[in-house]
């Protein structure tokens, strides 16, 4: 089985966030970043599947050159090879996105493509399901578990409220992964090691003939919300702020 | 032009089908944007079977109301959603095609939106009228950011609202006409099949029946860390509970996860430790009497459900609350 899985780069999740001068993203000097949590699960459900069924995973993603550092974390796990999309990505809505990945998925014809649920700094959660619509692929979004049966695969799906469905869906397709699908696993030293001989592809936009068109969406501004903060917050060390909150806790809250 | 609400249904245990409580949040937002830009809101619902749901939207105030009837809508798939709601939305040719942003949503509407070549602003919070044109306010990074979203070119103009954002109550009453839509729809158009939906075990651990949850988030670091917070919960006499990247990664039973994906607790005391505060796990929290949060975020979000805050490290100020507690007992 032949699996791409498309991971993205984001912010670390505890970055301190400025707006830039242009008023419509963040100031993107001096963050650190790392792979989009989701994605890791993504990824594992690839090697997972590879592991299972062999074949081949290869990871794709978009972005400026910092991208090849997740990049070369995913091959050191066990990815095979690697597309790297030379894009500044920045706030781009994901159809835009998703025209530019779906185009270097199409020309690995893979038998599955995965992608994590959403990503942690744009949130959308829409790229893969437009992916799927770009290729002309049937897909499913909260994927827990993956079964190759007769003619297809066999899906787990999460619903809310605690509930499940499995979907039965041919090959190929697309599949959104749902966080936890299973352990992330650590790269090894000779995970790392191998790494360093596996290929990076690397394209451009215009090597995957996809030129920008016309938005259908855009951002007026990206700003800091005010926010109307009800705690009461208690100052102090951490026992002087301890005690405090048991005492508040006690006598006004009148809960212990 | 009109602004159309489509609403969701989802079977009930009997099998029929029953609304999702998000969908008349949805309407009263498309009554608020018709209102706001002097045009009409009208609503639909597809499925089988539909046309007594959509009988029970003959009294909201509405230009239309639109029952999606087919055979092949009985179980929901991506593709028969799809082909379906695309062409009642060529029939009505609606400026706004609002949906509320539940899991079924965000599975269909992205293709949805991309087979007319438009993209949906997915999870909007808020809306306000600027200019005539309808300005979205999204949450970015967790909710640390917001970004004011517009559309450009042509209608329709797709959006999904999230869980809470508009007031359910606030949907207007009124009279409305009720029409049948039949799609054409043939079974080769659903690539995937859908089995019958399940639950999974029994849950064995009941956190809505604790007066007292004291909950673990991703500030809490490693599987080996929860000790300190599980010490704080027994001091407290507490169900320990966890937001959903806890158990994800395993580190606790997803049993004890609350959040949209979880249980919904609603104590008297709720002890939020390390947990930022992302809009899934609020929705499972925020009907407790009282919430502390113990955060070294500031900014946290969390911050503006709690009643009280702890700003600084969850691994000095939790041992010092343990030691606290334990000395009023």
């Amino acid at each position: 089985m032949k699996i791409v899985v498309a991971i993205k780069q984001v912010p670390v999740r505890d970055s301190q966030l400025r707006i830039d001068g242009t008023g419509k993203w963040i100031d993107e000097a001096e963050l650190d970043y790392e792979v989009n949590e989701p994605d890791a699960y993504a990824l594992e459900a690839a090697l997972q599947l590879k592991e299972r069924y062999g074949g081949e995973a290869v990871v794709l993603s978009a972005g400026p050159a910092r991208v090849l550092q997740t990049i070369r974390e995913a091959l050191a796990k066990g990815a095979d090879r690697a597309i790297h999309i030379e894009e500044d990505m920045g706030a781009l809505d994901p159809l835009a996105a998703a025209r530019l990945l779906a185009a270097a998925v199409k020309s690995e014809a893979p038998d599955l493509v995965l992608t994590g649920l959403q990503s942690d700094d744009l949130g959308y959660g829409q790229t893969g399901v437009i992916m799927a619509e770009l290729l002309g692929l049937p897909h499913s979004t909260i994927v827990m578990q993956v079964e190759v049966r007769e003619g297809g695969i066999r899906v787990k799906r999460e619903l809310e409220n605690g509930w499940y469905r499995n979907v039965d869906m041919p090959l190929p397709a697309l599949l959104a992964i749902q966080s936890g699908f299973g352990k992330l696993r650590y790269a090894t030293l000779m995970g790392i090691k191998k790494a360093r001989t596996k290929e990076i592809r690397r394209l451009t936009a215009a090597d995957l003939g996809v030129a920008p068109e016309s938005a259908t969406v855009t951002v007026d501004r990206v700003y800091v919300p005010e926010r109307n903060k009800r705690a009461q917050l208690i100052p102090g060390g951490p026992r002087e702020a301890a005690e405090r909150l048991v005492e508040i806790l006690r006598f006004e809250a009148r809960i212990l | 032009m009109s602004v159309l609400a489509v609403l969701e249904q989802r079977p009930a245990p009997d099998g029929s089908p029953a609304w999702n409580r998000m969908s008349f949040e949805t309407l009263a937002a498309a009554q608020q944007i018709a209102a706001a830009l002097d045009i009409t809101a009208s609503a639909a619902v597809a499925g089988q079977g539909v046309e007594t749901l959509a009988r029970e939207l003959a009294a909201r105030r509405l230009r239309a109301v639109y029952a999606v009837e087919h055979d092949l809508l009985k179980h929901y798939t991506a593709d028969g959603f799809t082909t379906a709601l695309r062409q009642l939305i060529e029939r009505v040719a609606p400026r706004f095609v609002l949906f509320p942003h539940s899991y079924q949503v965000r599975d269909f509407l992205p293709k949805l939106a991309a087979s007319m070549g438009r993209v949906a602003v997915s999870d909007a919070v808020s809306h306000r009228i600027d200019g005539g044109q309808v300005v979205l306010v999204r949450q970015l990074f967790q909710g640390k950011v917001y970004v004011d979203m517009r559309f450009a070119g042509g209608a329709p103009h797709f959006a999904s609202l999230q869980a809470g954002a508009y007031r359910a109550e606030q949907a207007e009453a009124g009279e409305a006409p009720v029409e049948t839509f039949v799609p054409r729809l043939a079974a080769g158009d659903i690539r995937t099949r859908p089995l019958p939906m399940f639950r999974e075990g029994e849950r064995n651990v009941d956190l809505t029946a604790a007066e007292i949850v004291v909950s673990v988030g991703r500030g809490v670091k490693e599987a080996e860390n929860i000790a300190v917070v599980e010490k704080l919960a027994r001091a407290l006499g507490a169900e320990l509970a966890a937001s959903r990247p806890i158990c994800d990664a395993g580190w606790l039973p997803i049993s004890r996860q609350v959040g949209s994906s979880g249980q919904t607790v609603a104590p008297k005391l709720y002890v939020a430790v390390g947990i930022s505060g992302a809009i899934q796990h609020l929705v499972g929290m925020k009907g407790s009497r009282t919430v502390v949060a113990i955060n070294k975020d500031p900014n946290a979000p969390i911050f503006e459900v709690a009643d009280y805050g702890v700003v600084g490290d969850l691994f000095e100020v939790v041992p010092a609350l343990t030691a606290a507690i334990e000395k009023i007992k």
